[in-house]
């Protein structure tokens, strides 16, 4: 059985380009706001969503990560306001997947965590603080239910651990394109296409890269060598840069829209 | 019962390693070196040379016989942590620590501090060893320890006020993640807790095991025999478990630690993890955490700076669920009358964060009688919280 987002890289791949993939946290500018940003997305290109977990300390996030966690936590969001905002995404006809640190799936219940994602028509789950030698449970329950585990390797991931890693995915592989925290940044660390070159030698999934990814021609350079780029950041940057929520969501479309043609001029 | 955790670093189900993958190569190469010290001679004998003609080990036994007056008469010891340099015990995991830096060629460490003893023993060490050294500090910590603010920044560290969430040592923890995310090429995180991924809970419970071994050995020599209780204050969870490690094995010896209850677990301002929290994932490792039904950490609310954390190390949720040791809750109220209690009767100032396990002990030694020998472990000073305590008892300054 396959889910939206492993039938998304079959098709892309088809395409020869690369997916774009877009991040928000659930709950985001506000609870509603989420679900018109999601809407944006999709009006603007996008082929696949991540829908935040937001968490109090989500040590992987930068500062404009960190600051959207907080006006969403201000609020109220828990795990009924992701797994709505997932549905919106999945409702709307693209592959979407929850990313999420671990303490709020053991909190939820491990099993009807990956239920949940099921159930809202989700492919799976990103863990960032997740460590392989900590996925006992998790790997049951996903193979259980049948969702995408998605794991993050980084540029400092040895040779020897890659392989271990990354046969624990399924969906594809998140690369994180540099040893840092999530954020914008001027330019693409040039570590990516090594790390993405390194990973292909040990898996035939699909490889998506993140972190720092704001541009279009910054997509178009990593499509050029991975099957995914990730967008957040630059995302939540746009709406809390813009002065009320129609021009914000104006502005995701279109930077939505130029990264939808940056991840199909790469090759 | 000796060592409980497996080369995974778990205590049961507590422990482990949960962190972002950019932090896995970092952590197995600490591990594989700070194994590979504890065999080593030169390095033991560094550390020990250290800890005579630097650290002033070993500390003293202070037997507390006016302040035992108030503790139903029992005999009342205090391993004298507080006389270390710098004023603490967090001195002896951290030049155990800077010394492994070294090992590592690293050139620049990173430290998080609560009341600001951890930060100005890192500062310390650092200076010592020619290393750089960036502390991070909730901003409403660095009001509530100025004094420690300043001490840093005099040892030549920066010292970096944390502005993201409850402003206290949660958060500069998770600013400190991200700064060893982003340099761990070139810095080592010197954590100053027994909590973290592993090897951090058991590699810092190495370099703190000295208190119970020393204090062991003293209180044998004084009295005899081996105390009926061990008590320690709990946040984190350091010297707790640096005083309880060597009794472990000891089934007579009661090990009891000292949660800050803040105004009261039962009103949910409080810091006491294991007395009002459950099992959860906060910073790299399973244990017992303050959170919400969505897994959220909450808040937690002490006098104390260095006990306001919303977590504990995990080897103290092991040692809980196991029943080989016990934790009771302090009120900020009952820490403090115990913090004056022992100035006046002993003419020791103890740190707020320690004046929790002196107020335990005054409860113990009420349950347990005159015959009881109680061990404490006075584990810092109290001059950083002349300012804090000079508020609370309304002294003006």
């Amino acid at each position: 059985m396959t889910t939206p987002l492993d039938d998304l890289f079959v098709k892309t791949r088809a395409e020869n380009r690369a997916a774009l993939i877009a991040y928000i946290p659930a709950g985001f500018p506000s609870i509603e706001g989420c679900k018109k940003v999601i809407q944006a997305f999709v009006d603007g290109g996008v082929d696949a969503i991540e829908i935040g977990f937001p968490y109090s300390d989500p040590v992987m996030d930068g500062p404009t990560i960190q600051a959207a966690a907080d006006q969403s936590l201000a609020q109220g969001t828990g795990a009924k306001e992701v797994f709505e905002a997932l549905k919106v995404a999945t409702d709307a006809g693209v592959a979407a997947v929850v990313m999420t640190y671990w303490n709020p799936i053991e909190k939820y219940g491990v099993e009807k965590f990956a239920q949940s994602i099921s159930d809202n028509g989700g492919s799976g789950v990103i863990t960032p603080d997740l460590t392989i030698e900590e996925s006992a449970s998790w790997k049951e329950a996903v193979e259980k239910i049948g969702i995408n585990p998605i794991y993050v390797v980084a540029p400092s991931t040895t040779d020897s651990r890659l392989p271990q890693v990354t046969s624990r995915c399924s969906g594809f592989v998140y690369a994180a394109s540099l040893m840092g925290v999530t954020g914008t940044r001027t330019s693409v660390s040039s570590g990516a296409p090594d790390l993405v070159a390194r990973i292909r030698t040990t898996t035939k999934l699909p490889i998506a890269v993140g972190l720092g990814v704001s541009t279009r021609e910054q997509a178009k350079g990593v499509a050029g060598y991975a099957d995914g780029v990730i967008v957040g950041s630059a995302f939540i940057k746009a709406i809390l840069d813009a002065p009320d929520e129609a021009t914000g969501l104006t502005a995701v479309k279109e930077l939505a829209s130029q990264l939808a043609l940056g991840v199909r001029e790469g090759r | 019962m000796t060592t409980v955790d497996d080369l995974a670093g778990h205590f049961g189900p507590y422990g482990g390693r949960f962190v972002p993958e950019a932090l896995i190569g970092a952590l197995e190469e600490l591990d594989a070196i700070r194994i590979k010290a504890q065999t080593d001679p030169t390095f033991l004998a560094e550390l020990a040379e250290l800890h005579r003609t630097y650290t002033g080990r070993p500390s003293i036994i202070t037997e507390a016989k006016r302040f035992a007056e108030h503790a139903g008469g029992a005999r009342i010891l205090l391993k004298r942590e507080d006389l270390n340099h710098t004023g603490s015990h967090k001195i002896n995991n951290v030049l155990g620590q800077a010394l492994l830096t070294k090992r590592m060629g690293k050139k620049r460490i990173i430290a998080e501090t609560g009341a600001g003893q951890h930060g100005v023993a890192s500062a310390t060490a650092a200076a010592l060893m020619g290393l750089e050294c960036v502390v991070y500090m909730g901003e409403e910590d660095t009001k509530r320890q100025s004094l420690n603010v300043a001490r840093m920044k005099l040892l030549g560290a920066e010292v970096v006020p944390v502005m993201s969430g409850s402003r206290t040592l949660k958060d500069a923890i998770n600013e400190a993640m991200r700064d060893w995310v982003t340099n761990v090429e070139t810095t080592h995180y010197l954590l100053g807790t027994v909590a973290g991924p592993h090897p951090f809970p058991s590699m810092v419970r190495d370099f703190h095991k000295i208190i119970g071994e020393e204090s062991r050995e003293q209180v044998l020599a004084l009295t005899g025999r081996l105390p009926d209780a061990v008590l320690a204050c709990v946040g984190g969870g350091s010297n707790a478990i640096g005083i309880f490690h060597r009794f472990i094995s000891d089934p007579s010896v009661r090990l009891i630690g000292l949660e800050a209850a803040g105004d009261g677990v039962e009103t949910g301002r409080h810091a006491a993890s294991i007395s009002g929290g459950s099992p959860g994932v906060l910073h790299g490792n399973r244990t017992y955490v303050l959170q919400d039904a969505n897994g959220q950490t909450i808040e937690s609310h002490s006098i104390s700076a260095g006990l306001d954390y919303p977590g504990v190390g995990p080897e103290h949720a092991y040692l809980h669920d196991i029943g080989r040791a016990e934790y009771r809750g302090i009120t900020d109220a009952q820490a403090m009358h115990a913090f004056a209690l022992l100035s006046k009767t002993e003419g020791i100032i103890p740190a707020i964060e320690t004046a929790h396990a002196l107020a335990g002990a005054m409860q113990v030694g009420n349950e347990l009688g005159k015959d009881a020998i109680i061990l404490i472990n006075l584990s810092g000073r109290g001059d950083k919280d002349v300012q804090t305590a000079a508020q609370y008892f309304g002294i003006p300054l």
